[in-house]
């Protein structure tokens, strides 16, 4: 067992595994973008027209020292919220992030009193 | 009492569920940008076609002319269907056309005006198709219909009959 | 001809439902056995259904133009293979499949349940039967696979060439297996709430039903996602689409009502959850096909959208729903909720917070999902949601969900005490360090990253552990557990260690990087019988001097006229090298996209494990 531990932490000092490359902040907002004319992929997944051009886009933003959420604004005044994958947390979609939140609650409260009861 | 409850909420919450749902089903789904307000159009740019020169939005667009910008290329099929409307279009002296051709390569994009004749009083060309972008464009063709530098009405895919009678109603 | 005999076997089939409830109402209100009629009859149907189902793929081998579906989907020169999975590859083909799996399921239970209560198994099968004829009725009204039309055509409208992939024919089958088989479990669960039968006897030959729906539906996942991963050209394999979701959102139901179902078989507690379990988990399947085939979700997958056919479902639907709400609070008897013992540290409350955590992961997907449309029509906005919302709200707390996996197992049913603490602190502590080092090294700066990778850890070493120290007991669920251990440890570092180069590169031409010196060497056309073959020969050095060749591929097709990207990905236990190519409109070079991702081989692994898991547990009770 302890022998087992030893040879992962060998492994992983030899292994040559870098970490995310170059462009990552070109990537993580491209990931974040919609490819509008695909089915469900991602700006950075697709190859479309669209989505090249898009890539490139950003690419001049970034080289012209625009921030990430300047961005996604830019793009969300000519294409509107649904080029965005990450729904903003904004007076739409306040039910969308709390609602899991507030079944969570929920589900331990029930759990909590069963507790309560049981103990009683 | 309590066991009262419970059931009627979700009855409840289940009626309403179904009503979005079935309402749901009766929008389209696609997505088209709002042009609800009328937007002002960008400003930019652009390489002029066939040159070397660039232009700005401003010295194209005048305020008192109606214009219509049209971006196409020659690798798009729908844009040849189109195109005989747009030359039909420019005979209508209260109009001008913008082309605006996206990525494409100019001995095509060439071939196609000697092919289908030139509508366009002036071309503008975007290589890497950022300034489709700009006006919010997502494919070939797409028009817009512009005055008073604002955006009149958009129009998604190639213009056909219905389209070309809306354009001159609003022209007029 | 072939489509003459289907539909009036599918006409045939819902004749026979009458028949089926009108003996089987007999036979429940008298004082006899059982009617072995009964079981004739189901055969019956089921007879009918597979008679409807070999007509329409006897129509797609032979090419049979006159009839819409196959003109529709199908193409002369397609691969037979492909023809014959092409009949479920479309909206109404894949409803008989639907058919299929509700009357074999049906016919299963009946033959396996002959020393139940002769009513229990009546009552299932008339709720059965009301879901068999919804759908039958489905199908002959709104979507029949057996339309003629006039004059007949020449040649198909020829399937997409993506969809011709083995891994995507067999997906619909093995998917429905698990998806359409928990609908038994549905009306077994209405059954014996109805009966007042929930106890451990119920729970324990539930159990089997679960355990077999929940296997084809984990491989029927794993599946979709293997031919995302190989087909689809971006080397991804999950992209929280909403038709990947709605399969995932009964999967979570299923894994959480097997556990309470342990729960229910040993100590009679969590009735009511089980029952709310089981009839949600159908219930969701059958949202989940109204979401994808109405039409009112965007998404991938390449179902006819139409309205019509979305009322009805929707409609069918909320029947459903509202009879498991009426048979649930006006027959479930909550009175026996007298539990004498109930501690806090035991096996049974691990399992009751992992499935709270699960409930939340599903109403996670399940808001993500739906959300947009409620938006939509009320607001007329239109969002998208996507991976960061997911991401955000799930990482958090699937660290507590792992470190619980890895205790409840350990702890004792009604009163446990923790053994072996002292070995426990130290895994995780171990896991802790170790997950450190990995990411401090290679400079991933996240400390969610870092307690996840821990948990995950944690919930490896003790599983591994388990398998030496406790032998055979208890197998097949470490077996699933460690899976699951593994599932997760492959995908954080997947995600973490995946580099990727993008560049442009006419034939000839070398591209550096640090680490890298790709070349395109040549490219190779070639002729197929539907296609174009472009493929490119690409040299790949890396800086330890490892030398790789990939060869990926461009398919122009004429018929439809499209271009796929055929990605070469070499495979091997360490990572897959995944390399395409694509074409740049109107220039002279090729945009090039060379993947490295490590341990993308153990993501399937795993999956394989815990179904094997499963797979074990649910051959060691039939052998009891």
């Amino acid at each position: 067992m302890k022998s087992l531990k030893f040879f992962l932490i060998i492994f992983f000092l030899n292994s040559s595994f870098s970490s995310a490359s170059e462009n990552n902040l070109k990537i993580k907002i491209t990931k974040n973008l919609r490819c509008l004319i695909c089915q469900g992929q991602s700006i950075y997944d697709s190859d479309s027209n669209f989505a090249n051009s898009v890539k490139v886009l950003v690419e001049k933003k970034l080289d012209e020292g625009l921030s990430e959420k300047k961005i996604y604004s830019y793009l969300k005044d000519k294409y509107g919220q649904w080029i965005l994958y990450d729904p903003k947390f904004d007076k739409n979609t306040y039910f969308l992030w709390l609602l899991p939140v507030f079944f969570f609650l929920i589900g331990g409260a029930i759990i909590f009193k069963l507790f309560i009861i049981k103990r009683n | 009492m309590k066991n009262k409850i419970l059931p009627i909420i979700l009855t409840f919450v289940f009626i309403i569920i179904f009503f979005v749902f079935y309402k749901g089903l009766q929008n389209s789904n696609i997505y088209t940008p709002k042009v609800e307000f009328k937007k002002i159009i960008p400003s930019f740019e652009a390489k002029i076609f066939d040159s070397d020169d660039k232009i700005s939005s401003n010295q194209i667009f005048n305020r008192e002319k109606f214009y219509l910008l049209n971006i196409w290329a020659s690798w798009c099929v729908p844009c040849r269907e189109e195109h005989p409307y747009l030359m039909n279009l420019m005979k209508n002296k209260d109009i001008e056309i913008v082309g605006l051709n996206y990525k494409d390569d100019i001995k095509n994009a060439k071939l196609f005006l000697k092919e289908l004749n030139n509508p366009y009083k002036i071309i503008l060309s975007d290589d890497d198709g950022i300034i489709a972008i700009e006006w919010g464009a997502y494919g070939v063709p797409e028009s817009f219909l512009i005055y008073d530098n604002k955006i009149i009405k958009k129009i998604i895919g190639p213009i056909n009959n219905i389209r070309i009678l809306e354009l001159e109603e609003l022209i007029k | 001809m072939a489509s003459l005999i289907g539909y009036y076997s599918l006409i045939f089939g819902l004749c026979s439902s009458f028949f089926i409830i009108f003996v089987s109402i007999r036979n429940f209100r008298n004082l006899n056995n059982f009617d072995n009629k009964i079981i004739n009859l189901t055969f019956l149907q089921f007879f009918f259904v597979i008679v409807s189902f070999l007509s329409l793929i006897i129509s797609f081998v032979v090419s049979d133009f006159s009839n819409e579906t196959v003109f529709n989907h199908s193409h002369t020169t397609k691969p037979l293979f492909y023809k014959i999975s092409g009949t479920w590859g479309n909206h109404e083909g894949s409803l008989l499949l639907w058919l299929l799996v509700l009357t074999l399921f049906i016919l299963l239970f009946l033959l396996t349940s002959k020393k139940q209560n002769k009513r229990y198994r009546i009552l299932t099968l008339l709720f059965q039967q009301i879901i068999i004829i919804g759908f039958f009725i489905f199908v002959i009204k709104t979507s029949n696979p057996f339309n003629y039309i006039f004059p007949v055509p020449d040649e198909g409208l020829g399937l997409n060439p993506i969809l011709q992939d083995p891994a995507l024919a067999i997906h619909p089958p093995i998917l429905y297996l698990g998806y359409v088989g928990s609908s038994i479990i549905f009306s077994s669960t209405l059954a014996a709430t109805s009966l007042n039968y929930i106890d451990k006897e119920w729970a324990k030959h539930t159990k089997q039903w679960v355990l077999v729906s929940w296997i084809f539906l984990t491989l029927g996942i794993l599946l979709g996602s293997i031919w995302a991963y190989y087909e689809l050209g971006w080397g991804g394999f999950w992209f929280w689409d909403p038709v990947e979701n709605v399969s995932l959102i009964p999967w979570l139901a299923l894994t959480t009502l097997f556990h309470c179902i342990l729960v229910l078989e040993k100590r009679l507690i969590l009735t009511s959850w089980v029952i709310v379990l089981s009839i949600s988990t159908f219930t969701l399947s059958m949202c989940g096909t109204f979401l994808v085939r109405s039409g009112i979700l965007n998404s991938v997958h390449t179902f006819a959208n139409d309205p019509e056919r979305g009322v009805f479902i929707l409609i069918f639907l909320f029947c459903l729903i509202f009879l498991s709400l009426l048979i649930f609070f006006f027959f479930h008897n909550t009175e026996n909720k007298k539990i004498s013992n109930f501690f806090w540290f035991s096996k049974e409350t691990s399992i009751l917070i992992n499935n709270w955590f699960m409930m939340y992961f599903l109403t996670v997907v399940l808001v993500g999902t739906i959300y947009p449309i409620f938006l939509e029509v009320i607001t007329s906005e239109k969002i998208s949601v996507g991976p960061p919302f997911y991401n955000k709200l799930i990482v958090p707390i699937l660290i507590p969900f792992l470190l619980v996996m890895a205790i409840g197992p350990k702890l004792k049913w009604i009163k446990s005490e923790l053994q072996n603490k002292i070995s426990l602190v130290l895994f995780l502590i171990i896991s802790f360090l170790l997950s450190i080092f990995i990411i401090r090294n290679f400079n991933i700066g996240f400390l969610i990253n870092t307690i996840l990778v821990a948990s995950a850890f944690f919930l490896f070493f003790i599983t591994l552990r388990d398998f030496f120290v406790r032998n055979l007991k208890n197998f097949s669920q470490n077996l699933a557990h460690f899976g699951f251990s593994l599932f997760i440890l492959s995908i954080l570092f997947n995600n973490i260690f995946s580099t990727e180069i993008i560049t442009n590169l006419k034939i000839g031409e070398t591209h550096v990087t640090e680490k890298f010196k790709i070349n395109f060497e040549s490219i190779n056309q070639k002729n197929e019988k539907n296609f174009k073959s472009i493929v490119g020969k690409f040299n790949i050095e890396s800086i330890d001097g490892v030398v790789e060749i990939l060869n990926p591929e461009l398919r122009i097709y004429n018929q439809p006229n499209i271009v796929t990207s055929e990605a070469d990905i070499k495979t091997n236990l360490l990572s897959d090298k995944f390399m395409t190519m694509n074409l740049v409109q109107n220039q002279e070079y090729f945009n090039i996209r060379y993947q490295i991702k490590p341990f993308m081989i153990w993501i399937w692994i795993s999956v394989l494990m815990i179904s094997f898991g499963g797979l074990i547990s649910l051959l060691k009770k039939n052998e009891k």
